[in-house]
């Protein structure tokens, strides 16, 4: 992993987050739409919130597109979770809102999950494969497969 | 009759979301590192190599079909029900589906850390 995928797997988070943010707090000013009424929709549209939400939700699209061009799916979906980290840590030490011992236990929770994931190689398919093959004492262990990763980055010989 | 209706949307969310996710998955596998092709060939091949993939227009159908089965699954059930378990299924849902139909190996560390994270959210959002 080079700073690059660093930087575009942070994309994923903070776009998520901030998108979400922003649309669900305009979305609270326009009022509830429905299927009966969609002229609301593009008052909707109209908000600068949930038009600048969905501007960065379409940045979130471009970097998770970007990530699963090089990363499996199980890999980058955790770092998509840790939005809702972001977004707790935003409400607790920006806004001062409470938050309770359950969300907190959930920011463990997810933060332990991702850590795991990150300890990992990030792609288990194709090219990890085919560098796999190319190992001629190469097993198909998890641990073989991490050398086969660290052998492509350049970590190892 | 109500909580049958919400139920039947969240499934609806999980399904849509992650036939989405493993088509759009396998598009980004197929395109190959878009970094490598940008920085090689420059921005017009990347979006041409994606946007003609069929995989990737039938994978932005479903998570277009996702996101409207949110809106339906919201105006019926609670957002505090709907939204965390659709995001927590959908989580395992893609584990098992990236192992059957993207190869991907998720070892005993992918497993834990799907569940982790899935259960995490459940709290985070409930």
């Amino acid at each position: 992993m080079t700073v690059d995928k660093y930087l575009v797997l942070g994309g994923v988070t903070v776009f998520a987050a901030s998108g979400d943010s922003l649309l669900s707090h305009g979305m609270q000013e326009t009022g509830g739409i429905s299927l009966h009424h969609l002229t609301l929709v593009i008052a909707a549209l109209l908000n600068p919130w949930v038009a600048i939400g969905i501007l960065l939700l379409l940045g979130f699209f471009a970097t998770y597109m970007i990530a699963l061009s090089w990363a499996d799916l199980t890999y980058v979906m955790p770092a998509t979770s840790m939005g809702y980290v972001l977004l707790a840590l935003i409400a607790r030490f920006v806004l001062h809102e409470h938050v309770s011992l359950l969300r907190w236990l959930g920011i463990a929770l997810i933060t332990g999950g991702v850590g795991f994931v990150a300890g990992g190689p990030e792609l288990t398919t194709n090219r990890a494969a085919a560098a796999n093959r190319e190992r001629p004492s190469a097993d198909d262990s998890v641990e073989s497969e991490r050398e086969a990763d660290e052998t492509r980055r350049g970590v190892r010989p | 009759m109500r909580t049958l209706y919400t139920w039947g949307a969240i499934l609806a969310i999980v399904l849509a979301s992650v036939v989405g996710d493993i088509l759009l998955s396998r598009a980004m596998k197929q395109v190959g590192d878009v970094g490598e092709l940008w920085k090689r060939s420059g921005l017009i091949p990347v979006l041409r190599a994606t946007l003609g993939n069929p995989n990737f227009l039938f994978g932005l159908v479903a998570t277009a079909m996702a996101f409207f089965s949110m809106l339906f699954g919201l105006s019926w059930g609670d957002v505090s029900l709907v939204a965390p378990a659709a995001a927590s299924l959908t989580f395992i849902g893609n584990a098992v589906a990236a192992k059957i139909f993207l190869r991907e190996r998720v070892d005993q560390r992918r497993w834990i850390a799907v569940s982790l994270v899935a259960a995490g959210v459940a709290l985070l959002a409930g």
